[in-house]
């Protein structure tokens, strides 16, 4: 009996290794940056990107736990639903979460909230985040930063030295030949790390899909209190969102597409209530990812500028 | 789904830029929020016309000079394949991005401007193609708009170049000559009607026969290590998983193997991927294996099959494209890293330079320059398992990292 069993067991295991280029480079990397580095940290926000980065480091180091622990920078203008997903992933997982809040940063006098109806607290991320860094003497930050999102992003490198200030030379950058990645470092330098570079959106919602992987749910349409400015669609739900008397709040059937900060994220109307839907309209949207994003609103090189003060 | 990785190379203003521009504008690849980007800010420079290299320029300073500086990596999809392609400057100083971008590339666009014809960045565009063994290599005859769409153009420089394609040394390189306006999309998704005397693919009708295998083709198989796994976990309380990317082949459980440069050997219990047992892993994918018996295995050592062994050697000779502003000296250290091996090396001899121009005239110097190529023989502190670059584009190649400033300072091709 035994012995049929196990016979079973192999015919069912009789299969062939297909490779996912993707996936298999992501995972190349996760296990370099291991291997090249002491203490490594994964910036996770709650958003599908840094999701799917949780996913592929646990295929990269099974049967063993991820060996690294997850760092979320809160703005404290975080969705709540992103919130209460990070605290049950991480639970699931076992793995160490460290959360820096910018509200510490502000009532330390380090930063200032920005004023005005544009308000965000995206850019005084950096601070608690290079802090945090400095803190526990991470030297490698991986982060689920694509080179399809944005045309500063486009010229990134995998393995992204940064000075002690945290800052990213930009035309000073180490050139990336085939896969030998070069992550030595001195001391006070540390390297971030974008294993999923050369993912698009579509690449990281199809692998969501495949995988089966759970998202926070506000991805998927729901109701919700919004209202219209400069064209796009925002959160009304809160009030993080300095909303002036003439825009009207609405109920509409939206999602998020990215979930950043509250007080920087668009809603996109859609219908899409299934992972399959979400999916068939990424394919068919007409407006990039982050179109919907009202920080890279602000300048046309507002992401370069961001990234040479130490911004993710 | 399939991913195609190409690098662009051309001069400057040979419009790789507008090129690549144009094939995200014809495939639809250009959202509209920065299709309006592009429109608002050509108007502000005041073209009456889309100028599509904005799409691709990404930096401040390129924005303002109209060229491009760093590796740009721009995406888009057809029905059948994924792109990347790397956008590499064409400036002479920057031969090192060119290198890099195609150091990962299955194929290369080599832009040729029709007024100027073949000029020396071609012959070192094409040069660099070769020494990296890039499979396949188009040759964009572009701007046919500014001579009439001549075939008698087109031909000449057809014949320019099939003189270089002589010189060369990878026969099995497959060529290809378009005649293409990126500016007014002739030829680059769809056919020109300006030009019936041509009668093979568009630009676009070409990448998509192409085979998207990944540059690391099909040879002997390579596993180096990059970490071990050793859960501390009850139901796995022995287990000790060799994680790593698997190059050139297919390794399956049962292979008897051998462990370098340590010449252990065992066998494949187990190959892991995730949480699933398989009994072959394709070559490229990233999975963990266990062996039969309980020997020696670290970060750096290399399993591979032991009908199939490579070298394991303390010198070698390679060819090295140099990419720092600080010279490359003989019996200077640096640090030698292969994949997931890194080991102290001196450079004992420089070999003199290679013109990149074919002509087979090299120089006669003791040293290596920013952007110069040249043979050179290095000692290593420790054996290395290493093939040359023509078996295998994984083991057989290199980067020399300055042990001073950390900075990759070239790239090697071991002969």
């Amino acid at each position: 009996m035994e012995v049929i069993e196990q016979i079973k067991e192999q015919v069912v295991d009789a299969k062939v290794l297909k490779v996912n280029p993707l996936e298999s480079e992501a995972i190349y990397i996760f296990r370099e940056v291991v291997a090249q580095f002491e203490k490594p940290v994964l910036l996770f926000s709650g958003g599908k990107d840094s999701i799917t980065l949780v996913r592929l480091a646990q295929k990269a180091f099974y049967p063993g736990k991820i060996p690294f622990p997850l760092l979320h920078i809160d703005t404290g203008h975080n969705f709540p639903e992103t919130i209460e997903f990070r605290d049950r992933l991480v639970k699931e997982l076992g793995v160490e979460l460290i959360v820096r809040n910018v509200q510490d940063s502000i009532d330390q006098g380090k930063v200032i909230e920005e004023k005005g109806k544009y308000a965000s607290r995206n850019s005084l991320q950096t601070t608690t985040l290079l802090d945090a860094l400095e803190e526990f003497k991470f030297d490698a930050a991986i982060g689920g930063a694509r080179r399809d999102e944005e045309k500063a992003r486009a010229k990134e490198r995998i393995f992204s030295v940064r000075d002690d200030f945290g800052q990213w030379d930009e035309k000073n950058q180490r050139p990336e030949l085939f896969d030998h990645l070069n992550g030595k470092i001195d001391l006070g330098q540390n390297v971030r790390v974008f294993p999923i570079s050369n993912w698009t959106e579509l690449d990281v919602w199809s692998y969501i899909q495949k995988e089966e992987i759970e998202i926070p749910s506000i991805y998927f349409a729901h109701k919700r209190k919004t209202f219209i400015r400069d064209g796009m669609i925002w959160s009304a739900e809160d009030d993080v969102v300095h909303r002036e008397d003439d825009e009207l709040v609405e109920e509409r059937l939206v999602r998020f597409r990215t979930v950043g900060d509250m007080s920087c994220t668009a809603a996109v109307l859609s219908a899409a209530i299934t992972i399959d839907k979400v999916v068939a309209e990424i394919r068919e949207s007409t407006i990039s990812e982050r179109g919907a994003r009202i920080d890279d609103k602000r300048s046309e090189a507002a992401m370069e500028k961001r990234k040479q003060q130490g911004y993710f | 789904m399939d991913v195609l990785k190409i690098a662009t190379a051309g001069s400057v203003d040979d419009g790789k830029s507008t090129l690549i521009g144009r094939i995200l504008y014809d495939t639809k690849s250009l959202t509209t929020d920065k299709l309006e980007a592009i429109e608002t800010r050509s108007k502000a420079n005041g073209f009456d016309y889309l100028d599509f290299s904005l799409a691709t320029d990404g930096l401040v300073a390129e924005r303002e000079q109209g060229i491009t500086i760093d590796v740009a990596h721009i995406y888009f999809s057809t029905k059948t394949k994924s792109y990347i392609i790397a956008d590499t400057p064409g400036h002479i100083e920057y031969t090192r991005n060119m290198v890099t971008g195609a150091s990962t590339s299955q194929a290369s666009i080599i832009l040729v401007d029709a007024r100027k014809g073949v000029i020396e960045q071609t012959y070192r565009h094409f040069f660099i193609n070769n020494l990296l063994r890039v499979k396949d290599v188009i040759v964009a005859v572009n701007k046919m708009d500014l001579v009439d769409f001549s075939q008698e153009k087109y031909e000449a420089i057809k014949a320019d170049f099939e003189r270089l394609i002589e010189k060369s040394d990878y026969k099995e390189q497959n060529i290809t000559f378009i005649p293409v306006s990126a500016l007014q999309g002739d030829n680059v998704v769809g056919k020109s009607e300006k030009t019936p005397w041509y009668k093979g693919q568009t630009l676009l009708e070409h990448l998509e026969e192409l085979d998207a295998q990944d540059v690391y083709e099909k040879s002997e198989a390579r596993f180096p290590v990059q970490t071990v796994i050793r859960p501390k976990k009850d139901e796995f309380h022995d287990f000790r998983g060799y994680a790593g990317k698997l190059y050139g082949g297919n390794l399956s459980v049962g292979d008897e193997v051998t462990v370098l440069p340590s010449l252990t050997t065992s066998k494949v219990k187990e190959i892991f991927f995730f949480d699933k047992k398989f009994d072959t892993a394709g070559r490229g994918s990233s999975c963990t294996i266990t062996l039969e018996d309980d020997v020696n295995v670290s970060r750096g050592d290399m399993i591979v099959k032991s009908t199939e062994k490579p070298r394991v050697e303390k010198q070698l000779t390679a060819t090295i494209c140099w990419m720092d502003g600080k010279d490359l000296n003989p019996g200077t250290n640096y640090f030698i890293q292969s994949g997931s091996s890194r080991v102290l090396a001196k450079v004992k001899s420089v070999n003199g330079t290679i013109t990149t121009d074919f002509s087979g005239e090299d120089t006669v110097k003791s040293s290596l320059s920013l952007n110069e190529i040249g043979k050179v023989q290095i000692q290593l502190s420790k054996p290395l398992a290493i093939d040359s670059y023509s078996k295998n584009k994984a083991s057989g190649s290199f980067i020399l990292i300055d042990s001073q400033t950390n900075n990759t300072s070239g790239v090697g091709f071991i002969e």
